[in-house]
């Protein structure tokens, strides 16, 4: 019972203003610091039932500069990218916007739960278009779930057969023809991920 | 919004199908082929075009998935295309965020046309991004579709299911907060549709693959919702949405234990029958949910009777 | 007065305004420059000149050097001008040889490199000089000021600063845009944090207006015109015609009785719509004038000219009843102006979110305050528009307020108004309260006990903003229920919650035309669109006009109390411009140089204050000074170059232009 009592208390010294100025340098990340912790992204997201952090919340981490928490929640993958936050914000703060920033400082350092599915689909998916200049959803989900949960497969070959059926799954690796065009363009250098 | 009338482009409009249609979302590529056919406008193919870059691009490397956008508008500009055509949500959304950011956050810019040098593959261009909807009803007309519709609809009541990245956070294709351009088409050939509180909630995305409990989640309520207003029908304007309430379906109905058997459509695939295409041409034996209202719905032999 | 003979000689004075403009500018730096130009006999700097130690220092110098110009370099002239012209005066020399250089909110406030905010500065001051070396000896003209007030608008606040100003013996022009004064205070139910009732209190003073002897009251009229200035403002006055004489009516009301419509049929503004009217009606029960108002759109007479006019029949001998009734123009004379044109409450449809329009248990609270009152659409019996009565509501706070897509601003009242609304909600139905709000805003004598009072009633107070209301349904207990989907953010989650009656507390925002009331009056807007004061703190009630004040939410949103307050100082500001008897005039007037001027009459209609005459007798034209208002259109619309401004001569401003573009 007492190994399940935790200390909540936050110390000012685990606080990191620089890096909530840099991340509000971002384009389209400046406005959170307008924020009036209203709320209203949270009760318009269709996530945020599931989030350990609203997003309310991660905000307020983020302008006080708390990076583990922020880098380190479940709000950042489980959030679908809708609009939904960006679209509703009395305050115009780009959420969304903010979501993609924490995610990629959070693959970066690779601040995410192990196995957890979302950021290896991301990286999978990254990796493919690199290659490829396009998405092939088959081998997509096959990396992903070798490399989260395996297991994972099973389940989905249930879905698999029906949509062989109905034409609508190709086994082939699609790809453009001018890919070192593509790759030349995406040669430059870039915040480069792990 | 800012779309203002125009005719139909005499060359046609450059299409970008993206990833999504030309797997999964197969029958909504067939059924746009088919009604853009079947209303006299031009289609050309993108070239050698790329992945849009989409939400989990975003996540890794913002400014990669700007520059694969990058990529497709200038050779949208290179086949003497002002506009191009995204019908797929996530594709519509990044291309547009790229002309946003693009013009508005000069570090973008400076990178985008760098790159876009860099790869030959010339400066920096406007290319107007633009999705079938708006241009259906602003470009066609509801009107028009209406005069042009040759079959009487016989199938049930409809919820319109919008989703999220057309509507937000650009307003263009349709208002943020209870669009109605999909209905007032589907209206014009005929099909009741319900008043749908969720037509902008989100489906979740891919989340119904890596978090299932999640995803299965939020589709179950969209299609409780739609069931408990009336509708028999979701018609859709992604291949995301639609392969989401369409393929996990079966399994929803299993793990809820209610019963669901639900046609989830994409709208061109019904404006494409009202307007005289073929059931197969339409892609609408792709459909697995709903399956046999969907070939009573659109049985070829009563077509000609059901007019006549 | 000096006419400042002889060598020109300036004196130079550059304030630091403490850090405002020191922080930025180097102003030793700007003294020391000042001091090596033509002309100038001294130069120093100083922490505030504007204080009484600043002041003594330029006057010590014109008496010790002999100085016979001076530039003060400091804050806008809109703060201090006054001052530095009333220090150079006291000591002799003539106010207009002091000329001001704003390097306060035209340099540091909008500069942070600070050698080349000083080398601005350093400009700035050159052409200064030497612009106040041409600068001429004028002198300020005096005008009579007419007693008569004009009060427009007739919500409490005109009220208040009408009957101050009868009171205190003055005539006053009261003129309402509603057919009865009253406002939307008349709408009110009770009022926060006492609960006594808004009517009771209110319809005392509205009676007062009627009767009392230096009021004159036109309702159902608009101010259509305002020529004149301080002191002689000529105002016309269009009273819309009603279609029943106010002279003849008894306020009997049999006509309203005998209209052919016997059930009422038209949406009754007063009640926002809940209720209906004929088309002949009183606007509410102890309107001000008791006088009813024809509406030509619904009433039979107007729309066919076939009605059996029972109403005429029912007036018979009275004949008050007048079809043919036709806008009247009224022209008056006033010295001052009070506008206590009030605000409009926003309107709920523009967040489609929260379902207004579409969900019919979704109200504003205006609609509520009806709802709720004894002598509203329901006699105080809550039912809403699908016959429930409510065991469940949601007030939801800040709707159309802190948001920038709709409005920007905190309306101030909605908070303590949402809490009222809530308690009467709950003494009416005795139903269960949700009051959700981002920040919880008490800050008025016995507002933060009415919280209180409120919290210990047994109300749920939400600290969220809600992000839909809804309708659809996820279970049972949600089925035909409005469901507020809000982050508890206290709680750190997400909540839905479902009830029968939503209500949007409306934020308060200017009036959809106060944009043409502010170019009728020439006075100033913020940027939001409310009236703007002259001063934020120390001048609230006037305006940038001289003669015309300000009462109520036109400046910004207020409650009751304050506006009763503020009405009352502008009341107070009106009297001591009028008691004064006569103003100054600004010199700064155009002037015709008689010996260029060909006559032709160009500049004659070019002037908004129709200042300017053509003498026939001496073929030129002649521009009366105390109507100038020193615009300068016809200086720069004179083919001639016959028309020169006081203060702003050709040759000055040259000078000024060639002094900023020296080191060019």
């Amino acid at each position: 019972m007492l190994a399940m009592i935790r200390r909540k208390m936050k110390f000012q010294r685990e606080a990191d203003p620089v890096w909530a100025d840099q991340i509000s340098q971002q384009p389209g990340i400046d406005r959170i610091w307008s924020c009036v912790q209203c709320g209203t992204c949270s009760g318009t997201c269709p996530l945020s039932i599931y989030m350990d952090f609203t997003p309310r919340r991660v905000v307020a981490l983020v302008r006080e500069g708390f990076r583990g928490d922020a880098l380190g929640c479940q709000t950042i993958w489980l959030c679908a990218s809708c609009y939904s936050c960006t679209a509703h914000c009395p305050q115009n703060v780009h959420i969304t916007d903010l979501m993609y920033r924490l995610k990629r400082e959070a693959i970066q350092y690779r601040m995410f739960p192990k196995r957890f599915p979302i950021p290896v689909l991301a990286r999978e998916f990254f990796r493919l278009v690199q290659r490829h200049g396009r998405n092939s959803e088959v081998w997509l989900v096959v990396r992903m779930a070798l490399k989260s949960n395996p297991f994972a497969l099973l389940s989905m070959a249930k879905y698999g057969f029906g949509l062989l059926r109905t034409g609508r799954l190709s086994l082939r690796q699609d790809r453009i023809q001018r890919t070192k065009e593509l790759q030349r363009e995406l040669s430059a250098p870039q915040e480069e991920p792990q | 919004m800012s779309t203002a009338q125009k005719p139909a482009r005499r060359d046609g409009y450059v299409y970008f199908p993206g990833c999504a249609l030309s797997a999964n979302g197969i029958a909504y590529d067939e059924s746009l082929r088919t009604l853009y056919r079947l209303l006299g406008l031009g289609l050309r193919e993108l070239e050698d075009w790329n992945c849009c870059g989409a939400t989990a691009y975003m996540s890794i490397d913002e400014g990669s998935a700007f520059l694969l956008s990058a990529r497709n508008l200038s050779i949208a500009h290179r086949m003497g295309a002002e506009e191009v055509l995204a019908p797929c949500s996530a594709c519509y959304l990044v291309l547009r965020k790229t002309q946003d950011y693009v013009a508005h956050h000069p570090s973008v810019r400076r990178k985008v046309t760098e790159s876009l040098e860099r790869a030959g593959l010339g400066p920096l261009n406007t290319v107007r991004v633009r999705h079938p909807l708006e241009v259906l009803y602003n470009d066609v007309g509801v009107a028009r579709i209406q005069s042009l519709t040759t079959r009487k609809w016989r199938g049930g009541r409809i919820a319109c299911y919008y989703g999220c990245q057309v509507v937000r956070p650009y307003d263009e294709v349709d208002k943020p907060y209870n669009p109605m351009r999909m209905d007032e088409l589907m209206q014009a050939v005929g099909a009741p549709t319900t008043d749908y509180s969720l037509k902008t909630k989100c489906c979740g995305g891919s989340l119904t693959g890596t978090t299932a409990e999640v995803g299965l989640r939020l589709n179950y309520i969209l299609l409780k919702e739609a069931a408990r207003k009336g509708a028999q029908a979701i018609v859709t304007i992604c291949p995301l949405c639609q392969f989401n309430l369409d393929v996990y379906q079966k399994e929803i109905a299993r793990q809820s234990g209610e019963r669901f058997d639900m046609p989830v459509l994409f709208f061109t695939q019904v404006l494409g029958w009202a307007l005289g295409g073929e059931p197969r041409e339409l892609g609408l034996h792709r459909s697995l949910a709903g399956q046999s209202l969907i070939q009573r719905w659109f049985a070829a032999k009563e077509e000609v009777e059901a007019y006549v | 007065m000096s006419e400042a003979g002889g060598p020109v000689r300036i004196g130079v004075y550059v304030c630091h305004c403490g850090t405002n403009i020191a922080a930025v500018v180097g102003c030793g730096e700007v003294a020391d420059y000042a001091r090596s130009l033509a002309q100038v006999a001294v130069s120093r700097e100083y922490k505030y000149l504007c204080s009484e130690p600043g002041q003594e220092l330029i006057r010590q110098d014109i008496r010790d050097h002999g100085l016979n110009r001076i530039v003060v370099a400091s804050c806008s002239p809109h703060l201090h001008e006054h001052t530095f012209r009333a220090a150079v005066e006291k000591s002799g020399l003539n106010p207009f040889f002091m000329h001001m250089v704003n390097i306060r909110e035209h340099n540091s406030w909008v500069h942070e490199d600070r050698a080349k905010a000083t080398a601005k500065a350093n400009d700035m001051v050159r052409a200064a000089v030497r612009r106040v070396a041409l600068q001429q000896s004028l002198s300020r003209g005096r005008v009579e000021i007419n007693p008569g007030v004009l009060v427009v608008g007739g919500g409490i606040a005109g009220i208040h600063a009408a009957m101050t100003l009868a009171n205190a013996g003055k005539k006053v022009h009261l003129v309402e845009r509603q057919p009865s004064i009253g406002g939307h205070m008349a709408m009110f139910d009770k009022t926060f944090p006492t609960l006594d009732c808004a009517a009771c209190i209110l319809t005392p003073k509205m009676s007062s207006v009627k009767a009392h002897p230096n009021i004159t009251l036109w309702s159902n009229a608009e101010v259509t015109g305002v020529a004149g200035y301080v002191g002689n403002f000529d105002v016309k006055v269009t009273r819309w015609p009603r279609y029943i004489d106010e002279d003849l009516c008894t306020g009997c009301l049999q006509c309203v009785e005998a209209c052919v419509y016997k059930e009422a049929r038209f949406p009754d503004g007063f009640n926002m719509g809940l209720s209906k009217r004929k088309p002949i009606y009183l606007p509410f029960p102890q309107a001000v004038p008791q006088v009813p108002v024809i509406d030509p759109e619904t009433c039979i007479q107007f729309k066919t000219g076939k009605c059996k006019k029972t109403c005429v029949a029912a007036c018979a001998d009275r004949q008050a009843i007048d079809f043919q009734q036709k806008e009247k123009i009224e022209q008056i004379r006033v010295g001052a102006i009070v506008i206590a044109t009030g605000f409009q409450p926003f309107d709920a449809s523009r967040v489609p979110y929260y379902g207004y329009g579409v969900y019919p248990n979704v109200y504003t609270s205006l609609e509520v305050e009806r709802l709720v009152n004894a002598s509203g659409p329901t006699g105080g019996d809550v039912v809403l528009r699908d016959g429930r009565r409510p065991k469940s509501v949601g007030v939801i706070h800040c709707v159309g307020s802190r948001d920038v897509d709709s409005n920007r601003w905190c309306s101030r009242v909605c908070c303590m108004y949402s809490l009222k609304l809530a308690h009467l909600l709950k003494e009416h139905t005795d139903a269960e309260i949700f009051n959700f709000y981002i920040d919880m805003r008490t800050p008025g004598k016995g507002f933060e006990e009415f919280y209180q009072k409120l919290l210990n009633e047994g109300v749920h107070f939400i600290r969220g903003r809600v992000a839909e209301v809804t309708d659809w349904a996820l279970d049972p207990t949600e089925e035909d229920k409005l469901v507020l989907r809000v982050e508890d953010t206290l709680l750190g989650t997400v909540r839905r919650i479902p009830v029968d009656m939503v209500v949007l507390s409306v934020g308060l925002e200017p009036h959809a035309d106060a944009g043409e009331v502010r170019r009728l009056f020439n006075i100033s807007c913020a940027s939001e669109g409310f009236f703007l004061e002259r001063h934020p703190k120390l001048a609230p009630v006037n305006t940038f006009t001289d003669g015309i004040f300000l009462a109520g939410c036109c400046q910004g949103p207020k409650d009751i109390p304050d506006t009763v307050a503020q009405a009352g100082a502008a009341a107070a500001e009106a009297l001591a411009l009028i008691d004064a008897g006569a103003v100054e005039t600004e010199p700064n007037t155009a002037h015709v140089i008689e010996e260029s001027c060909s006559g032709c009459r160009t500049c004659v209609p070019m002037c908004p204050y129709n200042a300017i005459v053509f003498d026939a007798a001496a073929g030129r034209a002649r521009i009366e000074q105390v109507l100038c208002k020193g615009c300068g259109t016809c200086v720069a619309a004179c083919p001639s170059a016959a028309i020169g401004q006081h203060l702003f001569e050709d040759a000055e401003i040259f000078e000024e232009i060639e002094g900023v573009l020296a080191n060019v």
